[in-house]
């Protein structure tokens, strides 16, 4: 989706090792091998057909094969190239998906795909082989007319050597892991901007104490800066979470939970980030955004919402905005309405969505929201406004109040 | 393969009422068996219309709270209800006759443990009429708390899973004690069947874990009726605290669920590979390994809530480690194929699919051990992946296994092999096709637990598909019904052993008589029928002596319906509470002096 997408298309070392990898197998074969696949359809069709008899022993239909064992490994390899193509194909799809982890965008992700890159190879080199063992044995010792089973009750070297194996895999895992996970808990820098995260159920709050801002589901901050987040929950726990800069870290109630990274990027396109512990009804709606700018474009966004509501308000639309019940639970600073269960409004005209993301920032929009917004989000805490919704709003009153929110820039 | 039928047979009973007042181990068995897997139905269509929801981005099949619920008892029902008693049936059915025994420790608690389960499944499944929970099966405070959910549907599952717990602790103590002390002379421990192993060691697991979580249940009923506030941060209680001891049961938990499948493919792969288990000491040392070592990865389910370094880096070294015992198992079951003859029946074709799936949601699982990674896995779509190659793909491929196997035993009739294969390729393939592309929506960002997602974040692709293989299950589901019904109906053909398989169940009749053996064996070695067959060591012989079984008795059904109106009262009226006591008090009066002749 973005430019930034090839990169880690070209890092992926499964794209560009793996088939290589396996093609070794098509290269010493003479590609002619000798399983033939139709004789042994053929055969499994037999078998099927032959039904079980309880009889201890099965009539099968002969498959002609020639040499046993190896052929059918080589041709099984050669299944096994155009198998993992398709796969790693549509896995990648997934990979420029606008919420994808695997797009590093953020320090913490970039800390996290260290361990990650290790461990994919590891768990790749584990599914083939396990894979490939399963398969190759069940079709190799398959009875057949005088094949007797080799009575081993078991064998301690092999014990030990498959004991070794899972432990060196998991020592291999460890390092990388424990590395990164102590990185990642590091104290932010001295001068990292301070945000603090509030959960409500089912939107985000975002406070910059040092900078006298108060905003929501609209997150703004510098590129390349540590960013040291409080995060925090008024109600039950929330999850904090823009995969493509970084993991989650889980909003608890009662507790003060800490995490920093910086963007790497600045853009235009805003970052997805998502709720990720489950919330209640609107969960699934629960979204917001992160918006990366340069250094002096942060500056101007933050001394812009530092200020108090833009003055060229129309001063009527303001009386009526105010003498609706809005004020009980939202904010416009340098007005008297200084509610605190709902969204600040200060500067809700320079948002891109309301309602935690769901919806555009039109007029139209806006009209849907206030008179009825748990149509739009199953659960909203804000009471319908419009009387045809059992609110006490006329429509023309709701148009005003449209306006007023419009030019809250 | 020469083998003493069932001459002793007693008159067999019949009739609804035979089976109310059943203490016979296999019956209880085919009733937990025939309850589990109507659950798993039941469940199974819970995740059909989520998967349905989910299909197209901004779907319109189901509303949000609805959503919740589905998913709640979806996980619920799959886990307490359909793959815990699928795996008592084989347990009470078999453990009896794998050990050469004529029925379990204490049978009449072994009926109240069934009776009590078939309540609290009740209590749970019947909050659809009313409330069912939506707060997840992981049910965290505070969204469980009265604040933030009102309703009923948390007080169902409070009740319904202590009753099931109180079940659940039954039937461990009884088949620890049955184990340990009913083993046919010449069992050693080393000598039992890897199913008996494990299902000795879950029944310590059980012991183990149930207690905490009745604790948490009932700290949060307390909550939420009597005003306390264990889990109420501003109240000065912690929220955390509820997870710490959910997972402290939830992830011993996991292994409950697993470790049955893992000990019938243990048996089932050297019957057909026709050669003894590879490395049964290491399997059942491994299997141990694993027990122990749940009690200390419980956090792993807690790694973004906020836990310091250090206690992350213990937690994740721990689940890490479990992929060693893990590991070890594997690779034995593979090495029993090696130079076996294998015949590939249904069972057969369940038991090799197990491995490679469940092989699946171990690395997928030891993958997220590492908490960097998992804070980018946690309540996405990967983890759901996992869960399910766990529980799908190893639990439920397990169960499969067993019930081709078994059901000659248990039935004397044998399931179609070509509907057999119908239905394991097309539950293979769409069992694939649902979860596997569940790895690509987690690493694509989609989280769990939400009922709707919007377009244009690439994730609709792949849910389509999913929702296309679970159709696919459902198909083949269908087909085990089929297979399952015609089965039935059919003449009685099995012999005794028509798997030639080693183990003492398949050294009496199918199905076996009531008291299971005419005579009982005598073990030499760890596969006794091949070791006797091999030395041509015939069958123990019949001395003709009276053998006394227990009475049927209707005391453990009346305690049951105590237990449940104890519960129910909870959720309606203390009067309700107060006459289930009432019958409880005087069920156990029955009970202690009933006659047991």
């Amino acid at each position: 989706m973005y430019a930034s997408a090839s990169a880690v298309y070209d890092a992926a070392p499964f794209a560009a090792a793996a088939p290589r990898r396996l093609t070794v197998g098509v290269a010493d074969g003479t590609g002619t091998g000798g399983w033939d696949w139709r004789a042994s359809v053929a055969a499994r069709v037999g078998t099927v057909a032959g039904a079980w008899e309880g009889t201890g022993v099965r009539a099968r239909v002969a498959a002609p094969r020639r040499t046993p064992g190896r052929p059918r490994i080589r041709a099984l390899r050669r299944g096994l190239v155009p198998l993992a193509l398709v796969v790693l194909a549509v896995a990648l799809l997934g990979c420029d998906a606008p919420m994808s982890t695997s797009e590093i965008e953020g320090s913490w992700n970039k800390e996290v795909w260290k361990p990650y890159w290790v461990i994919i190879w590891l768990a790749g080199i584990v599914f083939v082989a396990i894979m490939a063992a399963t398969i190759v044995l069940s079709l190799m010792y398959r009875e057949r007319p005088g094949r007797e089973a080799r009575q081993i009750h078991g064998n301690t070297k092999f014990e030990v050597v498959w004991t070794i194996i899972p432990v060196v895999i998991v020592l291999v895992m460890m390092v990388p892991t424990l590395d990164s996970l102590f990185k990642l808990d590091e104290e932010p820098p001295a001068d990292a901007l301070k945000v603090e995260v509030i959960g409500h159920q089912w939107w985000f709050e975002f406070r910059y104490p040092e900078l006298d801002i108060v905003t929501a589901n609209e997150l703004h901050i510098p590129e390349g800066r540590v960013v040291d987040y409080a995060l925090r929950s008024v109600d039950v726990i929330h999850s904090f979470w823009v995969p493509q800069l970084a993991g989650k870290v889980d909003m608890v109630p009662g507790r003060d939970n800490r995490m920093a990274f910086s963007a790497l990027n600045a853009r235009p396109e805003p970052y997805l980030g998502q709720c990720v512990e489950f919330c209640g009804t609107s969960h699934a709606n629960m979204r917001f955004r992160v918006f990366v700018h340069t250094a002096e474009d942060f500056e101007r966004w933050a001394r812009e919402q530092a200020a108090p509501r833009v003055s060229s308000v129309s001063r009527t639309a303001e009386e009526a905005f105010l003498a609706a019940p809005c004020l009980g639970c939202h904010t416009v600073r340098g007005t008297n309405a200084a509610g605190i269960a709902g969204p600040n409004l200060t500067h809700v005209g320079s948002r891109t969505t309301i309602g935690s993301g769901m919806l555009e920032n039109t007029p139209a929009e806006l009209r849907r929201w206030i008179a009825n917004s748990s149509a739009v989000k199953p659960g909203s805490k804000m009471p319908p406004m419009a009387q045809s919704a059992g609110g006490t709003l006329t429509d023309e009153q709701i148009d005003v109040i449209i306006g007023y929110l419009q030019s809250l820039k | 393969m020469a083998t003493v039928a069932g001459t002793l047979a007693q008159p067999t009973h019949t009739g609804v009422w035979s089976w109310i007042t059943t203490v016979d181990h296999k019956r209880i068995g085919v009733l937990y068996g025939v309850s589990g897997f109507s659950f798993f139905l039941w469940g199974g269509l819970l995740a059909l219309l989520m998967r349905t929801q989910l299909a197209v981005p901004n779907g319109t099949v189901i509303e949000s709270d609805r959503f919740s619920q589905l998913f709640t008892m979806h996980a619920l029902t799959m886990i307490f209800l359909a793959i815990m008693p699928m795996g008592a049936g084989f347990f009470n059915y078999m453990i009896p006759l794998m050990i050469g025994a004529r029925d379990v420790a204490f049978p009449r608690l072994n009926a109240l443990s069934y009776w009590t389960f078939l309540g609290g499944a009740s209590i749970l499944s019947l909050s659809f009429f009313f409330e069912a929970p939506g707060g997840g099966w992981f049910n965290y405070a505070p969204l469980s708390e009265r604040p933030y959910s009102d309703g009923s549907g948390i007080d169902f599952y409070v009740v319904g899973l202590l009753t099931l717990g109180l079940s659940s602790l039954m039937a461990a103590l009884n088949f620890a004690v049955t184990i340990i002390n009913l083993r046919a002379p010449g069992m050693t421990m080393m000598r039992m069947p890897v199913f008996v192993w494990m299902t000795f060691v879950i029944s310590v697991l059980l012991i183990l874990a149930l207690p905490p979580l009745t604790v948490g249940l009932i700290q949060l009923l307390f909550d939420r009726q009597f005003g306390t506030h264990f889990f109420i941060a501003t109240e000065g209680g912690d929220p955390l605290l509820w997870q710490h001891i959910f997972w402290v049961f939830g992830h011993p938990e996991v292994y409950i669920l697993i470790l049955p499948a893992m000990g019938i493919v243990s048996e089932v792969l050297p019957t057909f590979s026709r050669k003894p288990l590879f490395g049964y000491p290491a399997v059942v040392f491994s299997g141990i390994a694993i027990a122990v070592l749940s009690w200390v990865v419980w956090s792993h389910h807690m790694f973004t809530t906020g836990m310091g370094s250090v206690p992350r880096a213990v937690f994740a070294v721990n689940t890490m480690i479990i992929g060693v015992p893990t590991g070890i198992k594997v690779f034995n079951w593979l090495a029993t194929l090696y130079g076996g003859s294998i015949r590939f029946t249904t069972a057969m074709y369940f038991a090799v699919a197990f491995i490679a799936t469940f092989t699946i949601g171990g690395i997928s699982g030891v993958m997220h051990a590492s908490p960097p990674v998992d804070s980018q896995h946690q309540d996405t779509y990967f983890v759901v992946a996992h869960l399910h190659y766990v529980l799908f793909g190893g639990a439920i491929m397990g169960i499969f296994a067993g019930i081709y196997y078994w059901f000659p035993k248990m039935t004397g009739r044998f399931l179609s092999e070509a509907l057999g294969r119908w239905h394991f390729w097309l539950l293979f393939i769409g069992m694939n096709m649902t979860f596997f592309p569940m790895h690509f929506l987690g690493i694509a960002g989609m989280p769990r637990r939400i009922y709707t997602y919007d377009d244009g974040l690439d994730w609709g692709f792949w849910n389509m598909f999913a929702t296309i293989g679970s159709y696919v299950i459902a198909v083949s589901l269908l087909i085990f019904l089929v297979n399952f019904f015609r089965s039935v109906r059919q003449e009685p053909t099995a012999e005794a052993n028509p798997w030639n398989a080693p183990t003492l169940e398949w050294g009496t009749s199918s199905p076996p008589p009531e008291h299971d053996f005419d005579a009982i064996y005598t073990v030499r070695a760890r596969d006794p029928l091949w070791y006797d067959r091999d030395h041509g060591i015939a069958p123990p012989e019949v001395t003709g002596e009276h053998i006394h079984m227990p009475p049927p008795s209707y005391y453990p059904i009346l305690i049951a319906i105590g237990i449940t109106l104890l519960g129910v009262g909870a959720l309606s009226h203390l009067a309700v509470s107060a006459l289930g006591g009432v019958i409880a008090y005087y069920g156990v009066w029955g009970w202690a002096l009933e006659p047991t002749d």
